[in-house]
């Protein structure tokens, strides 16, 4: 009885030096954080409803944006397009990775220098990837013909000037960009089953495949389902790599969303409606970066 | 396997282990050549982008293209290397992007460890909404809201200066995710007997928790120096007077201006990528730490 009213201030007082001093070690970040990152999110959400030009005249326009954006073929072009570019770049970047993986988690020679060269493209800029892969995709006199037409490839593709196989290319060189960088997310991934475990199925007889199946692939849940969100956000918003290789063209048949916005914001000075546009690329990757979430929990439950 | 090890006549006990060794033996010898033979494979595929980089801007501008291809340069041609400082402000480019790396990565060590602390170590409410907030925003890419954040960068004065980019870059949460993980795996037994002594929090984030994730920051350090040097669309965005110009700006434009100096551009893109490739190599260790750490757990 007397010892509850002395502890309750106590408490009470610890709190508050926590407060203080828990605030104290996060603002000096906080702030730059707030300000330039989620300030500009919620501003997002005004934006996309006003007619916002370079003058900064705003007016509220309600949904006027969106009911543009759902008239604008060039919007539906740009969305499908990323649309194409994530249904590919996904599985190929996923398998490759995997594969790499388990390539590396085996005791062979030069394993350590082979994960340096796979996770060299990924600390390579964008700028120069994209410089070197235009000059390897050059229809004419690129290496890459030469070799295609080496193995009897008669009618080599015209690569990123043709509009057929523009978006091939940039989905190859993406792939081959960010392989290295999913490889070692599921190397990591790999340390973390127990040998015993496939010393185990080895005993029962499983064949490379099955402990592949049976041990691999539910020992890799977790990372495969990170490496997925992380995969889906990426491939949405892809913009550079794009923008140097082809500019999204030839025509608009590499356009993507990113591109669409800044094309809409900082070249013709509409805000407005690219913030409109904006919305649709935050509220993708935010809803299936969400859903994948549930999906995952429900699993593991 | 077990069904045919139960057919085999009785004394094929011994029998199977000393038919099956050698066996295995050989089909493992096998594997291990198709791994290998995979590994070059691939490693050729991922390395040949690199190859050309080098050998072109080696070559003379007109030997670039060539039916067939010529593999190395025939003459060398070191000339490139010297041309392209007078034709192109890649002095100006580099210098800009020096100090961008350097003051961005310095701050984000600096605020990311310390918020990370906060975040990890102090109990206090609210906590882990605020997280909640970092972390979410992993899943918003900032192309989607660069419009709203151009216009405030522009109220503030901010937009067309380098530290706009500094701005953009340093405060990011990436480093407070990757730091808490860190401080994580540091046992609490250690912080608690140090608040035992007395010893104040900034006491303890500075005498215990600094001194042991040397490693952590140097991963930091290095993959926020990395980025910042390989950022296009941030100085894309923000940066429109040529002197304020970073790498991959003035390289951009650069090849839009020759954009038939095959050569000369391939020498632009080796010295641009030249200092990232050789701070990777000397902290490749802390690279693949740093992710691993911020993959592992999500």
């Amino acid at each position: 009885m007397t010892t509850l009213p002395r502890t309750r201030p106590r408490r009470r007082r610890l709190v508050s030096r926590n407060t203080v001093a828990g605030w104290s070690f996060i603002l000096p970040n906080f702030v730059g954080f707030a300000v330039f990152t989620l300030l500009p999110v919620v501003v997002l959400f005004y934006v996309a409803f006003t007619n916002w030009n370079v003058f900064g005249v705003a007016e509220w326009t309600g949904t006027a944006n969106f009911r543009r954006m759902w008239d604008d073929s060039s919007f539906w072009t740009a969305l499908r397009n990323t649309v194409y570019y994530t249904v590919f770049h996904i599985p190929l970047t996923l398998a490759a990775a995997l594969g790499l993986a388990l390539l590396l988690n085996r005791k062979l020679r030069g394993v350590r220098f082979f994960r340096t060269v796979a996770f060299f493209p990924y600390i390579t800029s964008i700028v120069a990837i994209a410089i070197v892969w235009n000059q390897l995709f050059s229809p004419e006199y690129g290496p890459i013909n030469a070799l295609l037409g080496a193995v009897g490839v008669d009618d080599a593709p015209g690569w990123t000037t043709s509009s057929t196989w523009s978006m091939p290319s940039v989905i190859i060189v993406g792939t081959w960009r960010y392989m290295g960088y999913y490889m070692l997310l599921f190397l990591a991934g790999l340390q973390t089953i127990p040998a015993q475990l496939y010393e185990a199925a080895e005993t029962d007889g499983a064949s490379a495949w099955q402990r592949f199946v049976h041990v691999t692939v539910p020992g890799l849940r977790h990372t495969t389902f990170f490496v997925t969100v992380l995969l889906t956000i990426e491939s949405f918003k892809v913009f550079d790599l794009i923008l140097v290789m082809t500019g999204g063209g030839p025509g608009q048949s590499t356009l993507v969303l990113s591109q669409y916005i800044y094309q809409k914001g900082f070249e013709e000075n509409q805000f407005g409606y690219a913030s409109a546009v904006s919305i649709v690329l935050f509220a993708i990757c935010f809803g299936i970066t969400v859903i994948q979430f549930m999906v995952n929990k429900r699993r593991n439950s | 396997m077990t069904a045919t090890d139960l057919s085999l006549p009785t004394p094929a006990v011994a029998a199977p282990g000393n038919r099956s060794a050698p066996g295995r033996q050989a089909r493992s010898r096998g594997w291990r050549l198709v791994g290998y033979a995979a590994l070059v494979l691939a490693a050729a595929g991922l390395l040949l982008p690199f190859y050309w980089m080098v050998v072109a801007s080696l070559k003379t501008n007109s030997d670039v293209f060539t039916i067939p291809i010529t593999w190395l340069p025939d003459p060398v041609v070191w000339r490139n290397y010297l041309d392209i400082w007078q034709r192109s402000d890649m002095t100006t480019w580099l210098g800009n992007t020096l100090l961008l790396s350097v003051l961005v990565s310095f701050l984000q060590v600096v605020t990311g460890s310390f918020a990370a602390y906060g975040f990890a170590r102090v109990r206090f409410p609210g906590r882990n909404a605020l997280f909640l907030a970092y972390v979410g925003t992993i899943a918003v890419p900032w192309q989607s809201y660069m419009i709203p954040q151009f216009i405030l960068m522009s109220k503030l004065q901010l937009s067309n200066t380098l530290w706009s980019i500094v701005a953009l870059q340093a405060f990011g949460a990436f480093g407070v995710f990757l730091m808490k993980q860190f401080y994580e795996t540091i046992p609490e037994e250690l912080s608690e007997s140090a608040r035992v002594d007395g010893l104040s929090e900034f006491g303890i984030y500075r005498r215990i928790m600094l001194p042991l994730s040397r490693p952590a920051l140097a991963s930091l350090a290095l993959l926020t120096f990395v980025t910042t040097w390989n950022d296009y669309l941030g100085p894309l965005v923000y940066l429109r007077s040529p002197e304020l110009r970073t790498i991959q700006l003035g390289l951009n434009t650069f090849i839009s201006q020759y954009n038939a100096e095959y050569a000369l551009i391939m020498t632009g893109s080796v010295l641009s990528v030249l200092p990232v490739a050789v701070i990777f190599l000397l902290g490749q260790r802390y690279f693949i730490e740093g992710i691993a750490t911020t993959g592992l757990k999500g």
